[in-house]
C-alpha cells in the first residue's frame, strides 16, 4: 500500500517575520527556509506506518520552484522512497495545489494521503480538505492518532470539544496536528542516502491541472503593535492596577 | 445585494456562541442573511439563531445522518443549500475549518480563511504567518465567496431579533466512507475558553498536571476560563482543547494571564486581541514581557497563590 505525503517549503518557524515597507509581501530573501512543521509530522507518521509494516512505499510530493527540491530531499532523508516535484513558480493557492495533489494521488494509485493541517506561511488550513472533496474521499483533519487496520483507518482528531475518533475506508485523506508524533532528527547518513533517491519532476500541464482563479492580495501589512506595558514589582501593585482598571 | 448563508455550529444541542460573531461579520458585509443549521434535531439551536440581530431566516436541515458532524456528509448538503447565495460563511473553529474547504472545492472556488475585517462584500483582511502579516485580499464574487470568520476579531451581535424558522430538506446522496466512532469531550464547569472574558493560562513552567491546580484554583477564584501553551499540552499537564495559539484556540478576553509561558510567536498569535495581558514569569528577559500590559518577574509557585489570596 502506497502513502503520499505532501511537503511545503516555508519560512522557518523561528524566523521573525518582516513585512516589506511597500506592502508587497514579507521579506523572504536571505531568510531561513524549512519544511513546514506539520508536514514533518506527516512525513514522520508515514515512516512509522511503514516501519510497522502498514504501508509499503512512501512518495513525497511538493509544488513549487526549483528550490523546493531541497524540501523533497529532506523528505527523502526522513524515509520517503521517492519524490515527485510539481515544478511550478508563482503564487499557488490551495484549490490549485489541491487539484495538482489530487492528480498525483490518482496517478500513483496511493491509498493514504498525509498532509500537514496547515502551512505556517499562509495559515490557510484548506488543502487536505480540498483534495478529499476533489477525489470524493473521506477526510480526517487535525489527527493526533492514526491506526490502519486492513482497508480501514481509525483517526483520533483534535476538535474544539476534545478528541473525536472517526473510522474511514481507504483510500483516505488525513491532515496532521501537532501531537500526532515528534519528528525524528535527521542523521547525516540518511541525508547522504537521500541524494541518490529518485526524484521526478512534473508540470501542471502534464497532470492536466488548470490553475483556479485566485484571491488577489491588494496589500500586506504588519499587525498593529501592542505597546510595551508596565512592570510591577509586587503582587499588591498588580492587584491595585487591575482593580483600578475594573478588571478584577 | 449580497445573500449570505451562515452555517451555524451546534455544541451540546445549543447554538455555539461563535455563530453570533459570524453574524457580526455577515452584518458588516450586509444583505439578506440566512442561518442554516444541520443536525438530527436542531430545534433549540434554531431558536437561538432566530434571535440573532440581522438574521432574516433560519433553516433547519434535519436528517438522521446529520446526528454527527462529518465534513464528508455536511459538505454536499451545504453545497446544495448554497445555490443562489453570494457568500457562505463558517465560524473559524475546528468545525468550520474542517468543512468550509470541502464546500469551496466542490464549488470550484478558493476559500478565504479567517476573515478578521470586512472592507466590502468582496474585500477582507486575513492573517498569515501566525498573525505577523495581514493580507488585504479581493475575492472573485462569482460563483460565490466561501469563508471562515476569525471569531476573536468580531463582537457577538445581540439576541434582539425574531427571524422565521423554516425546515429545509437536502437530497444529496451522502457517502458512507466516513463513520463517527466517539467523542471524548472534556466536561468542565469553568467558562468556555473561547467565550470567557477572563482567561488564565499556564505553561511548561507548571511542571506537572498536579501543579496545574495552582492555575485552576486561581482561575476559579476570579471566574476565569483556563488555557495553556502548547508545551503544557504536549507534556500532558492538560488536554488538547486548552491550547491557545496559532494552531490552538484564538481568543480575545478582556483579561489574560500568561503564567510561566515564555511568549513564543505561536502562542502570541492566539492572544493578540486580548484587551489586557498580564505576564508572570521568573525570567525578566522572557519575550512575553514585550507585549504584556502588566509584567511581574517572580516564581509562579509563590506569586500565584499570593495573587489568589489578594484578589
Ligand atoms: C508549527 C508550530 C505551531 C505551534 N503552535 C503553538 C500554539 O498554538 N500555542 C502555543 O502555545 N505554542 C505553539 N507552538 C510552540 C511554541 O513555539 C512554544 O514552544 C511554546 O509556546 C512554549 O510553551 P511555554 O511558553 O509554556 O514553554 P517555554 O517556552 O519552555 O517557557 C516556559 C517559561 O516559564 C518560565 N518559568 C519557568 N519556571 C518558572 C517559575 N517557577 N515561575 C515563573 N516562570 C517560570 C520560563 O522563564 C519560561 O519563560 C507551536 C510551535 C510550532 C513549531
Amino acid at each position: 500500500m502506497k502513502a503520499l505525503v505532501s511537503v511545503k517549503r516555508v519560512v522557518d518557524y523561528n524566523v521573525r517575520i518582516q513585512v516589506k515597507p511597500d506592502g508587497s509581501g514579507v521579506v523572504t530573501d536571505g531568510v531561513k527556509m524549512s519544511m513546514n512543521p506539520f508536514d514533518e509530522i506527516a512525513m514522520e507518521e508515514a515512516v512509522r506506518l511503514k516501519e510497522k509494516g502498514k504501508i509499503t512505499e512512501i512518495i513525497a510530493v511538493t509544488i513549487g520552484g526549483a528550490k523546493c527540491e531541497e524540501t523533497l530531499r529532506t523528505a527523502l532523508a526522513f524515509g520517503a522512497d521517492r519524490a515527485v516535484h510539481v515544478k511550478e513558480e508563482g503564487d499557488i493557492q490551495p484549490l490549485t495545489a489541491a487539484s495538482a495533489l489530487a492528480a498525483v494521488f490518482k496517478k500513483e494509485d496511493a491509498q493514504l494521503f498525509l498532509l500537514g493541517k496547515q502551512a505556517i506561511d499562509d495559515d490557510a488550513n484548506q488543502t487536505g480538505q480540498m483534495v478529499a472533496a476533489l477525489l470524493d474521499l473521506g477526510q480526517a483533519t487535525f489527527a493526533s492518532k492514526v491506526d490502519i487496520d486492513g482497508s480501514k483507518i481509525t483517526v483520533t482528531r483534535e476538535v474544539d470539544a476534545g478528541l473525536e475518533t472517526l473510522e474511514l475506508d481507504l483510500p483516505a485523506i488525513v491532515t496532521t496536528d501537532l501531537r500526532l508524533n515528534e519528528p525524528r532528527y535527521l542523521k547525516l547518513p540518511d541525508i547522504m542516502k537521500a541524494k541518490k533517491k529518485p526524484l521526478e519532476a512534473i508540470s501542471f500541464e502534464a497532470l492536466g491541472v488548470k490553475p483556479a482563479a485566485g484571491l488577489k492580495t491588494l496589500k500586506t501589512t504588519a499587525p498593529a503593535k501592542r505597546s510595551k506595558g508596565v512592570m510591577v514589582k509586587t503582587v499588591d501593585e498588580l492587584v491595585t492596577a487591575l482593580k483600578g482598571k475594573g478588571l478584577l | 445585494m449580497a445573500k449570505i448563508l451562515v452555517i451555524g455550529e451546534i455544541s451540546d444541542g445549543k447554538l455555539n456562541a461563535g455563530t453570533a460573531k459570524v453574524l457580526a461579520a455577515a452584518n458588516a458585509i450586509g444583505g439578506e442573511i440566512v442561518v442554516a443549521l444541520l443536525g438530527a434535531d436542531v430545534g433549540a439551536a434554531a431558536e437561538g439563531a432566530s434571535k440573532l440581530a440581522g438574521v432574516t431566516k433560519v433553516l433547519k436541515v434535519e436528517r438522521p445522518e446529520n446526528a454527527h458532524i462529518l465534513a464528508a456528509t455536511y459538505a454536499p448538503q451545504i453545497v446544495e443549500l448554497s445555490k443562489g447565495y453570494s457568500h457562505v460563511l463558517f465560524p473559524g473553529t475546528a468545525f468550520g475549518k474542517d468543512i468550509a474547504p470541502r464546500v469551496a472545492a466542490k464549488l470550484g472556488v478558493q476559500q478565504v480563511s479567517d476573515i478578521m475585517a470586512v472592507h466590502s462584500a468582496t474585500s477582507f483582511d486575513r492573517p498569515t504567518y501566525a498573525g505577523n502579516a495581514i493580507l488585504t485580499i479581493e475575492a472573485p464574487a462569482e460563483p460565490a465567496i466561501v469563508a471562515t470568520i476569525r471569531l476573536a476579531s468580531f463582537t457577538a451581535v445581540e439576541a434582539s431579533g425574531s427571524a422565521a424558522i423554516e425546515a429545509a430538506s437536502t437530497t444529496a446522496t451522502l457517502p458512507a466512507h466516513t463513520r463517527f466512532v466517539k467523542l471524548e469531550a472534556q466536561k468542565s464547569e469553568r467558562p468556555d475558553l473561547q467565550a470567557a472574558s477572563k482567561v488564565v493560562s499556564g505553561g511548561r513552567a507548571l511542571g506537572s498536571a498536579d501543579n496545574f491546580k495552582i492555575i485552576y484554583s486561581f482561575a476559579d477564584k476570579i471566574g476565569a476560563a483556563v488555557g495553556a501553551s502548547r508545551a503544557a499540552v504536549d507534556s500532558g499537564y492538560v488536554p488538547n482543547d486548552m491550547q491557545v495559539g496559532q494552531t490552538g484556540k484564538i481568543i480575545a478576553p478582556e483579561l489574560y494571564f500568561a503564567i510561566g509561558i515564555s511568549g513564543a510567536i505561536q502562542h502570541l498569535a492566539g492572544i493578540k486581541d486580548a484587551r489586557t495581558i498580564v505576564a508572570i514569569n521568573k525570567d525578566a528577559e522572557a519575550p512575553i514581557f514585550e507585549i504584556a500590559d502588566y509584567g511581574l518577574v517572580g516564581d509562579l509557585f509563590s506569586v500565584v497563590p499570593e495573587l489568589e489570596a489578594k484578589v
